[in-house]
């Protein structure tokens, strides 16, 4: 399992190309995981840009799917977790999307109706015993439709010393995650706050309440379309844009 | 050349803004408003290497009611400014307000929908303290510049005039952002 | 008017007062029975709820806490935070990776470094580039780190006293600290927030004499936790505050997910240097303190061995800067490599003459490599990572996502106070009002990295 490491510019070719990824190659096409696209270099709008580089384009890519045998502990671990959702009515396939395998860490994409049972899954059984949850992340992907809201939970197994990540996908139109506060009540106050900045509802919460920002706060601060917020600053004799204003490097 | 020449010896004359600054600038209680990192360095400050001791200050009175100078040190969320507001009105008269830090005095670094971009929005603002955070050395030398602006603030009819120069002066005053060519 | 027999009868003078503390007594003189009697009804059912407001000299920081009492004992405890919410989480979606250090320095303040480690771990696994950190560099990294655990348990320590009333522990202890921000300052220029540690090693080499400086300031270290020792551990006022107080047992410390001395003191010794090394931890010869009585006191006494531990570990850090000598402290690679080389001129420190000289007489990659990474920064691979560190207050973890641009995607910070202050609850709930002070004192929360 190794990343044929991409040199760390960002400018691709414009063309999108679908041998482009860096994941092991899957039969004869490789799926790409694309979250977006990436036009211009400097956000340039409306004032020239003689540079050139506006006219940019490149898509986002994110690691793509893992083809077996995934390396170390994965394997197994993925086989047992294979079982035990086997014997409790649901399948491997159902529950999760893809597996990616990536800087050595193993990610399974769950499908959001399954996830409590994925997580039950991974809890209970002697050989998974992910006892330690570190909580929830949200992450908001505007440029991927369909899967925009993403809750990422990251387990830690202290029986075995293995770590694993669990990400879920929502569309912004259903923003609804089942809450896993049954399995690790850790999550309770994680959920909040991903609640609070990203809007995700997490369904069978005990008190989903805002956490972070006043109770009365309009909008999830921590997406992706709602603004900085910050002011423009004066100085003696200018006045510099807020950051989210300024023209930035892409 | 008044009545100050002809007093016998034994006497000593100042005036009453005078005593009353020099007596208020000696007793003053801060009220624990710490917040943030600028917190830890004012506990620094009280801490025996900087002192705060030699000037009375060491008595963080943890009431509001019972201090005089509240040290706004660390960010204000929006979700802590009526907090702050709430606890400077219940400070009773004279009381002063130090905005410690760049985050208190203007926002920081933090420029953005969390943070109120400067404890002025909230609270009459006496001396800004720069600093991410300041040194406790920069803290006693807030200290010290306060002091001197109590020793030497007006009272009565003086202080209204000095206020009302102080709003004219502040009317004429050019914007910050027109104060161009200071880089010669 | 009650009495113990359970006769009701009508008030009068000669009736004796009943001495019994569980029977609710009232004194009446004149008036309906009825009203006395439903007075006496509703007084009995009223809840008292108390503030213990964000502003309060012993919550350790803007946290409130709304607690429901029934007497002097708790009933319902609640934390509220968000107090300090500073958005720099996203603030940090605005700014280079580089710069996104000096953002998350200031989540924890009283444990800067750490931050910054586990951000600049997280950024160098994305870029892929961990096995190619100069050893110099990581070497310094555990150094600075195990430092900042000393001082910031010193802080634990001396604002729990604090909190209890015993000012003389919070300045014995910001004395000790004194001695560590000393270090701090001669090696970044700081004495918090430091901004030291960047993607790809540490900013600047130590300077000459520090490890001078670190051998004389463990001496006296070790003379103030002794002195605090002395002064906090065989105290029968200490000790009757803090023993049995804020029990959280094992499995509670599993269910609420809690990790650093708090779960230590419930038995597991679980430390993130131990089960899941970075930084070389793995050859550093130390111990995980543990407990099994899981209370404030051994949370205490924890805290005080992983001083000596980490002093411990210090001194091996201290032995390898020594034997190793000069080196580089930045990764090789120059499109990643900060390019400041920093000194001390007539107007404060700033980029060295030769570095200056450099760029601008002899290399000109050595000049596009400044200004690229001054202004553009490097880019990362797009992906997602999770490096955690053990934090003074336990497991920070750091979720990173990168869309290949020069800026993070989402930085996401698992603080350890976040998930530690959750068990506020669970640790209060059915004890005496004072002991809430103890026990929040004993989980010692940062708000500013709960808050973020």
């Amino acid at each position: 399992m190794t990343d044929p490491d991409a040199t760390p510019t960002g400018v691709t070719p414009t063309e999108l190309s679908p041998a482009e990824s860096t994941g092991p190659e899957q039969g004869d096409r490789t799926t790409i995981d694309v979250v977006g696209v990436r036009t211009g270099m400097f956000g340039a709008e409306g004032s020239g840009d003689t540079s050139g580089y506006n006219n940019l384009v490149s898509p986002i890519v994110m690691p793509g799917p893992s083809d077996r045998p995934y390396g170390s502990w994965f394997d197994e671990a993925a086989d047992v977790l294979a079982e035990v959702l086997e014997d409790a009515g649901s399948s491997w396939d159902a529950a999760i999307e893809k597996v990616v395998v990536y800087r050595g860490e193993l990610t399974l994409h769950v499908r959001r109706e399954h996830l409590v049972e994925v997580c039950q899954a991974l809890r209970d059984d002697q050989d998974l015993r992910f006892e330690l949850s570190l909580g929830v992340s949200g992450v908001h992907y505007p440029g991927e439709l369909g899967r925009e809201l993403h809750a990422v939970y990251h387990l830690v197994s202290v029986t075995h010393s293995h770590r694993l990540r669990l990400d879920v996908a929502a569309p912004d139109a259903d923003p609804h995650v089942p809450s896993t506060v049954s399995v690790y009540p850790t999550n309770d106050w994680h959920e909040r706050e991903t609640w609070d900045f990203f809007g995700i509802v997490f369904d069978g919460h005990p008190s989903l309440a805002r956490i972070e920002m006043p109770d009365d706060w309009p909008g999830h601060p921590q997406r992706k379309d709602y603004p900085l917020g910050g002011i423009p600053v004066e100085y003696k004799g200018a006045t510099v844009p807020p950051p989210d204003e300024r023209r930035l490097y892409h | 050349m008044g009545l100050e020449e002809k007093a016998s010896s034994g006497f000593l004359l100042t005036t009453i803004e005078g005593f009353a600054g020099y007596v208020r600038k000696a007793s003053v209680w801060p009220v624990t408003f710490g917040l943030a990192c600028c917190a830890i360095e004012m506990m620094a400050t009280g801490g025996p290497r900087y002192d705060i001791s030699r000037f009375g200050m060491e008595v963080f009175r943890a009431s509001p009611r019972q201090a005089d100078l509240m040290i706004v040190a660390g960010r204000v969320s929006q979700k802590m400014a009526p907090v702050v507001r709430q606890v400077y009105d219940q400070m009773p008269e004279p009381k002063w307000v130090l905005s410690m830090g760049v985050c208190a005095s203007s926002g920081g670094m933090f420029n953005n929908y969390a943070i109120v971009q400067g404890v002025d929005h909230i609270v009459p603002v006496d001396i800004y303290l720069p600093g991410c955070p300041p040194r406790p050395e920069m803290l006693l030398n807030a200290i010290l510049a306060l002091h001197d602006q109590i020793q030497k603030s007006p009272l009565g009819v003086d202080r209204r005039q000095a206020a009302k120069a102080a709003e004219a002066a502040a009317l004429e005053a050019t914007p910050t952002s027109r104060m161009t060519g200071l880089l010669q | 008017m009650a009495t113990s027999s359970g006769a009701t009868s009508k008030p009068t003078a000669t009736q004796s007062i009943v001495d019994d503390a569980d029977v609710p007594t009232f004194d009446a003189v004149g008036g309906d029975w009825s009203d006395i009697a439903e007075e006496a009804a509703r007084l009995g059912e009223e809840r008292i709820v108390v503030n213990m407001g964000p502003q309060h000299p012993s919550t350790h920081g803007v946290l409130r806490l709304m607690l429901e009492i029934d007497g002097e004992t708790v009933t319902e405890a609640r934390a509220g935070i968000g107090y300090l919410h500073t958005g720099i989480e996203k603030n940090m979606e605005y700014r280079n990776w580089t710069q996104g250090v000096t953002f998350c320095t200031r989540m924890d303040y009283l444990a800067p470094l750490f931050q910054e480690t586990a951000y600049c771990l997280a950024v160098e696994k994305l870029l892929g580039i961990t096995d190619q950190i100069p050893e110099r560099a990581t070497v310094i990294r555990v150094m600075m780190m195990e430092l900042n655990r000393i001082a910031s348990h010193l802080i634990a320590l001396g604002t729990g006293g604090n909190e209890l009333g015993a000012t003389t522990i919070m300045v014995n202890g910001f004395q000790a600290r004194e001695h560590i921000l000393k270090i701090f300052e001669m090696v970044t220029g700081l004495r918090m927030n430091h901004a030291y540690v960047r993607p790809g090693g540490v900013a600047q080499d130590i300077p000459p004499g520090t490890l001078e400086a670190v051998r004389e300031a463990d001496g006296q270290i070790r003379k103030a936790l002794r002195g605090l020792e002395d002064l906090m551990l065989a105290n029968p006022i200490f000790k009757g505050r803090l023993v049995g107080v804020g029990h959280l047992n094992l499995s509670a410390c599993m269910a609420l997910g809690m990790t650093g001395p708090v779960l230590r003191s419930a038995g597991l010794p679980y430390d993130v240097r131990k089960a899941n090394p970075y930084c070389g931890y793995e050859t550093y010869d130390f111990e995980v303190p543990t407990s099994t009585d899981a209370d404030a006191y051994s949370r205490v006494m924890l805290r005080f061995e992983e001083c000596y531990q980490s002093l411990r570990i210090v001194e091996q850090c201290v032995e390898r800067l020594h034997a190793m000598g000069q080196g580089p402290v930045m990764v090789a690679d120059k499109k990643i490599a900060w390019p400041a080389q920093l000194a001390i001129g007539s107007d404060g420190m700033g980029n060295s003459l030769d570095h200056i000289r450099e760029i601008m007489g002899s290399s000109m990659e050595a000049l596009i490599h400044h200004f690229k990474l001054v202004t553009e920064g490097f880019r990362v691979p797009p992906g997602q990572v999770f490096v955690s560190v053990e934090a003074p207050r336990g497991e920070l973890g750091v979720h990173l996502v990168s869309d290949g641009g020069n800026k993070p995607y989402r930085a996401h910070f698992r603080d350890p106070s976040f998930n530690n202050l959750q068990a506020v609850s669970m640790m209060c709930e059915g004890g005496m009002l004072a002991d809430v002070v103890v026990s929040v004192a004993s989980l010692d929360p940062v708000l500013g990295g709960v808050d973020r």
